[in-house]
């Protein structure tokens, strides 16, 4: 195990450092300081990238309430939950690429999704959902939250089963109301199953979501769709490789998660001593 | 009499709550399931079905998509390459992390409590970080478009989760089974062979699902590492079997189709492991 994770990680990570500071041509090259990570923060499609990442960020919220909504629902256990449960997963176990392909056909200009809105008389909806440099991104981020929102529904609802019923009963009793009931009971309950699923998602959506954008958009239209991951995999894989600046952009990603994730997490320190 | 009223008037409101309840699960699993479907159904159409006829059910229903996909490029020879090294990564990463969680649990030593969460706190390291410096040396040692290569990639980046899922397994078997075996005579590697592995096979299934999933699906790695077409994955495949075949689309639907069927069919016949795998890093908390 120690061999794995040391070649795996270990060793990719120091010598990250080290490229990240050299002009890399082929396997090493000479050390130049700063200057690859100047110009990588100093260059425009990589400020857009990293824009258009914290834009993704707005998913968190949203996968949050979806998964909050649905899986209370299916705790409520009405005819054919199982059937939901097993429906609302499904999304989360498909390949990215092979759900990438498919909505990009279903969403083209004359796919399926357009020719039903056509079909209902709602043709001012029919959009250019991926082919518009202002929609692209928005799509894109209905697709993530359509896939990954599966995982949310089930991770709470098997949270919500090892809750004691009697706390619900009570509540039955004491008149509360669907909303009151999830306000005041089902949310304090999943409290640390929330906040795994939140720092979880946020982790995905900085720096695992290259299949979507490589099978949607490959970055398009233009820029529009441009993250830090497409950047860094331009650097290595495609016909103007300059990896010392892919070495510097994969350092900035990989602080700014971990910077992300020790705040998130030192702020539920202080919130819990609060209280 | 009143009172008869105000029940009816309670339970009508139930019900309208149920039946809206039930509204909101059926629109949603509609929309969770309609890709797959039109996945589905357009691998069976024609070209010409296809043209006027985009969500409605195939007719003719035509099977030679399949074939034709399974022709359209080196098709068989991804799968093949999938399978290979899905199977490889998944056996040896599982071996691996049985023996080290079987330490972790079961010969604690000084340090290996840190050592422990140092590798789980390693979950959060995205694979891109990675690729740059290892692309460097993959293609210093020519471990590029080979097989040990990327397996060895993926037995190391799905350690972390394993070690993890394993190790707390491990630690809810009493101690009393370990010292009994050792008075018997057992080696640490028989215990973990005749007693540590078959008391913990559901963990086993569920954790050879949950890295099989993921490395089948992986797109980035296989993408960077596996430059050579008779050397890609499906998931590489498919991507580029698209641009080239993309006027006809239902071809297109035939191949992704085949490319997914594996895991749809371990979904719908392991359900179970399924969601208990993909939940497991939550259990804790």
């Amino acid at each position: 195990m120690g061999l794995a994770i040391l070649f795996v990680y270990g060793y990719p990570i120091i010598r990250l450092f080290d490229f990240s500071m050299r002009r890399i041509r082929g396997a090493s090259g000479p050390f130049i300081g700063f200057d690859n990570y100047r110009f990588v923060l100093r260059n425009p499609i990589f400020q857009e990238a990293v824009r258009h990442n914290l834009f993704l960020l707005v998913g968190v919220p949203i996968l949050i309430i979806i998964a909050l909504i649905f899986a209370s629902l299916l705790f409520e256990q009405l005819k054919g939950w199982k059937f939901y449960r097993f429906a609302f997963f499904l999304p989360y176990i498909l390949a990215v690429p092979v759900i990438g392909i498919v909505f990009s056909y279903l969403l083209m200009l004359h796919g399926a999704l357009n020719e039903t809105l056509r079909f209902l008389r709602l043709d001012f909806l029919a959009l250019d959902w991926i082919g518009s440099p202002n929609i692209a991104l928005k799509t894109l981020l209905a697709i993530i939250v359509w896939k990954e929102m599966g995982f949310g529904i089930v991770l709470f609802f098997a949270r919500l089963m090892s809750v004691s019923e009697e706390i619900y009963d009570a509540a039955k009793i004491d008149g509360a109301n669907w909303w009151q009931t999830l306000w005041y009971i089902t949310i304090p309950q999943l409290q640390i199953v929330i906040e795994f699923f939140a720092i979880v998602t946020i982790i995905n959506l900085l720096s695992w979501i290259f299949a979507y954008v490589y099978t949607i958009t490959r970055g398009g239209p233009g820029t529009s769709t441009q993250v830090m991951e497409l950047w860094i995999f331009n650097k290595v894989a495609r016909g103007a490789p300059n990896p010392g600046m892919g070495a510097a952009a994969s350092v900035i990603l990989f602080l700014g998660t971990i910077v992300l994730i020790f705040t998130l997490l030192r702020l539920r320190m202080r919130v819990g001593e609060e209280e | 009499m009143k009172e008869m009223s105000k029940r009816t008037g309670v339970s009508f409101e139930r019900a309208t709550q149920k039946a809206i309840k039930q509204l909101l699960l059926i629109i949603v699993a509609f929309i969770a399931l309609y890709p797959l479907y039109w996945l589905i159904i357009t691998a069976f159409k024609t070209q010409a079905d296809y043209l006027v006829n985009k969500f409605g059910l195939p007719w003719p229903i035509m099977i030679g998509n399949i074939v034709t996909a399974l022709r359209g490029g080196r098709f068989a020879r991804w799968f093949l390459n999938s399978t290979i090294i899905t199977a490889g990564s998944t056996l040896a990463g599982t071996t691996i992390a049985c023996l080290a969680a079987f330490a972790f649990a079961k010969m604690p030593f000084r340090g290996s409590n840190a050592i422990l969460n140092f590798v789980i706190s390693l979950m959060v390291v995205p694979p891109v970080v990675m690729i740059v410096p290892l692309f460097i040396l993959y293609a210093q040692i020519g471990f590029t478009s080979t097989y040990q290569g990327i397996i060895v990639l993926y037995v190391g980046l799905t350690m972390p989760f394993s070690v993890y899922l394993l190790t707390n397994f491990f630690k809810t078997i009493p101690h009393d089974i370990v010292d009994s075996a050792m008075m018997d005579g057992c080696s640490h590697f028989g215990i973990l062979w005749r007693i540590y592995v078959p008391l913990s096979a559901p963990a086993l299934v569920t954790l050879i699902i949950v890295n099989a999933l993921w490395i089948w699906n992986e797109l980035l790695l296989a993408l960077v590492f596996l430059p050579k077409d008779k050397m890609r994955t499906l998931m590489v495949g498919i991507t580029a079997f698209r641009s080239r075949l993309n006027l006809d689309i239902p071809v297109t639907m035939a191949g992704l189709l085949l490319s997914t069927l594996p895991m749809i069919i371990l979904y719908v016949v392991f359900q179970r492991f399924f969601i208990r795998g993909l939940t497991a890093g939550a259990t804790k908390g």
